[in-house]
């Protein structure tokens, strides 16, 4: 059982972001949960997977994150409690199931949490997932520390089937991945948990076709009108202090950083502060009135303009005179993370104050050398790369290599240099496809064994039917390793206990493609050879080597 | 006992600062002191840089801001550089303890950069912050049983220093909870980390 779950009622834990969510969804009676983990989300499943078991709860690891929504979906609408958790760019992913189940709405709560990135830590893009709740008409919640984390993933649900609504819980990584103090609520007991529902149909609500869909499209705007007045009265929606001369609008961890820069600046006597952590709908009753409360008024959001934009849609609706600062002001940009700094300086300019940049306690004669991550001491990826190196020889420069998204995308770095495209999970089967038609290069996809069952094996099927000429080498560790060590359709078990595996080598001869090669990669001269014999192959038709080593970590302990 | 503190610890993947800034900000908790510790993980596990913030006694930014840091825990002597130098992290009122055994990384092992000179670095250092202290940690946590224990030498050179927040002996006390079966080695390995400091402190060139 891990810590965030084992203490009792009253107790304050020093809990991570993410570990603060899987917490407040258990005290609300959570009965299924699913994810495919992805940083900076991971945490959440990996936490409620290590509950299972004392909880009751269903758990599993999805194979991708529109499968695990589809999934939680469906338990919702049984009447069962239900989370889903993923990285930002995994609600792509899951977009076209997510859109629906604003139209089709839920019966027990339905809790969709997205991780963003900013500043891309560990991402291919830092998009702003607010956009998902107003594309898709979600209300959303947005945390602003691991406390908020907390009472927000657990007041989620009931709001949720007050409103009918599957709700979006979006962190970002400053508020997944901090540690602070949290206060917990009683977990209820394992037979007070409700696991296991009944559907009860209803097939005029939940099969949209067209004719269907045309009034749930209605319903689902009425709802919202709902939420905005939920909004208007939320604990999680308040104003702080009574200052006129500048009012500050913010959500999510920027709120950390506008309380901490106005003690700095020793100004909270000057300024009041709207903070909002049910953003959408916008509560547009309060801001309204704070609004019209203060001189000037600055929004402090990280990445997109969301806030502002609605801000001065409303200030010109009702032809508020206030002057609204955001995006623009000190160092506040559209790019990256904020840090106490950037909106330290957006305050000070508003209000005109001086505030300077500190220098560096010692500058460098020459740049300092660079640390990039690199493959861990004996990891297989490195035996495969190099393998397949001495199999290209001279062919090496002329080759296009795909790559996709895992610990070996690192492979992109020298001495190996062996990635030159990449997109999303997946792509580099699908690229591979347009690579080597578009252009008489040789093309080799690389792709990790979670990978391909995440969103390969449409782009193999592809491959196959259109007669596309590539290799795809699959970089089987028997593992996701880059999140966490996570386990996989191709694995004899699940989160929870056994589990039948689904063989990669059959599933790509069951997609048609024949030549179908196993090598263990750090049996370098077997390799080697088996490359040779499956690049001539791949001049003809798709071909696949499966370079199976498990990840050095698994038998480290991780 | 001061208020507020704000550390920033650096070094490089697997070398246990992650491990260190949680168990620094479980000490603070127990002991009644706020505690914020933020964590950038991901790519930590593959050799990159580690950055962790704790702040302790009621901040509520979890990450630090430029020159904000009164402590840097520095795991590996060209992170303290970097943390000194381009990411501009400690206050010129700052302390520095840094390990100073060095791990290279691959752009010097692949000749696209060279390892700066720690010698000159050091003495240019020394005079533009509030202390600077300097241990072999890794060669103490050697010393005490296991190179695993290099963040423990770590914690106990802070401890060392007195600007912790909270009683020192909360902090030994995780220790030696944290994990059991390694117990006697951590609670070795920051008793020698504790005392190098503690001697440092001592020694009449210190300040």
């Amino acid at each position: 059982m891990p810590r965030a779950l084992k203490e009792k009622k009253g107790e304050r834990l020093l809990l991570l972001g993410n570990e603060a969510i899987a917490r407040g969804a258990l005290e609300a009676g959570l009965g299924f949960a699913t994810t495919y983990p992805g940083t900076p989300a991971s945490e959440i499943g990996d936490t409620l997977a290590r509950s299972a078991r004392e909880t009751g709860i269903y758990f599993e690891y999805s194979v991708n994150e529109k499968v695990a929504l589809e999934l939680a979906t469906a338990a919702a609408l049984c009447g069962v409690r239900a989370l889903v958790a993923m990285k930002h760019v995994g609600l792509n992913v899951a977009a076209d199931a997510f859109m629906s189940t604003l139209y089709t709405g839920t019966r027990a709560g339905l809790v969709v949490v997205t991780a963003d990135d900013p500043s891309m830590h560990s991402s291919q893009n830092e998009q702003d997932n607010r956009y998902y709740a107003l594309l898709a008409g979600a209300p959303l919640l947005e945390p602003a520390d691991p406390q908020e984390a907390y009472a927000m993933a657990k007041a989620a649900f009931p709001l949720s089937e007050e409103l009918e609504l599957p709700v979006l819980l979006r962190t970002t990584t400053r508020v997944s991945h901090s540690r602070a103090g949290v206060e917990v609520g009683p977990l209820p007991a394992p037979e007070d948990r409700k696991v296991k529902g009944r559907f009860h149909k209803d097939p005029f609500r939940f099969v949209i076709v067209p004719s269907v869909a045309r009034p749930l499209h209605k319903l689902l705007l009425e709802r919202l009108e709902r939420a905005e007045a939920r909004a208007e009265e939320s604990p999680f929606n308040f104003v702080l202090g009574e200052g006129e001369e500048l009012g500050i609008v913010t959500s999510g961890v920027s709120y950390s950083y506008v309380r901490d820069a106005l003690e700095d600046l020793g100004v909270e006597g000057r300024v009041s502060v709207l903070k909002l952590g049910m953003s959408h709908p916008l509560p547009r009753k309060l801001v309204a009135r704070f609004l019209g409360s203060v001189e000037r008024a600055l929004v402090v959001e990280e990445l997109e303009p969301v806030l502002e934009r609605s801000l001065r849609a409303l200030a010109q609706e009702l032809e508020l005179k206030v002057k609204i600062y955001g995006k623009g002001t000190g160092g506040l940009s559209r790019l990256y993370e904020y840090d106490p700094d950037r909106v330290r300086s957006a305050i000070a300019e508003v209000l005109g104050l001086r505030d300077s940049e500190p220098e560096p306690v010692w500058t460098s004669p020459d740049r300092l050398p660079d640390r990039p991550p690199v493959l861990c001491p004996g990891c297989p990826h490195r035996a495969s790369y190099y393998a397949l190196k001495l199999a290209l020889g001279a062919e090496f420069e002329k080759t296009i290599f795909a790559t996709d998204i895992g610990c070996y995308t690192l492979g992109l770095l020298p001495p190996l240099a062996m990635a030159d495209h990449l997109l999303c999970m997946g792509s580099s089967v699908g690229t591979a496809g347009g690579f080597s038609r578009a252009s008489d290069q040789r093309v080799i996809a690389f792709i990790g064994d979670s990978t391909l069952f995440h969103a390969g094996i449409p782009a193999i099927v592809n491959a196959v039917h259109n007669r596309h000429k590539f290799l795809v080498v699959v970089l089987d560790n028997r593992t996701t390793a880059m999140t966490g060590l996570q386990p996989h359709p191709g694995l004899e078990f699940c989160a929870t206990g056994p589990a039948p595996a689904v063989p990669i080598e059959t599933l790509l001869q069951g997609c048609g493609v024949r030549h179908v090669h196993i090598v263990d990669p750090v049996d370098l001269q077997k390799a080697t050879a088996v490359f040779e014999e499956a690049l001539k192959e791949s001049e003809e038709e798709v071909t696949a080597v499966i370079s199976r080593h498990p990840c050095v970590l698994l038998s480290s302990g991780g | 006992m001061p208020e507020r503190l704000k550390v920033y610890l650096i070094g490089v993947g697997g070398q246990g600062s992650l491990t260190a800034a949680r168990l620094l900000g479980e000490a603070a908790l127990r002991s009644g002191v706020e505690a914020l510790v933020s964590e950038v993980h991901g790519m930590a596990q593959r050799g990159g840089i580690v950055e962790t913030a704790v702040l302790l006694g009621g901040y509520r930014s979890p990450i630090l801001g430029r020159g904000a840091a009164d402590l840097l825990l520095a795991f590996e002597p060209l992170e303290a550089l970097r943390a000194l130098g381009p990411l501009k992290k400690v206050s010129p009122k700052g302390w520095v303890i840094t390990n100073t055994h060095p791990i290279r990384p691959i752009t010097v092992s692949l000749r696209l950069g060279r390892y700066p000179d720690l010698e000159r670095a050091f003495a240019e250092v020394k005079g533009h912050v509030k202390q600077f202290l300097k241990l072999d940690a890794t060669a103490l946590a050697q010393e005490a049983g296991s190179p695993l224990a290099l963040n423990m030498v770590m914690l106990g050179a802070l401890s060392a220093t007195e600007l912790l927040p909270f009683p020192v002996a909360a902090l030994e006390e995780r220790i030696e909870a944290f994990a059991p079966r390694f117990a006697e080695v951590n609670l070795r390995a920051w008793r020698i980390g504790r005392e190098a400091i503690a001697r440092a402190l001592a020694a009449p060139a210190a300040s």
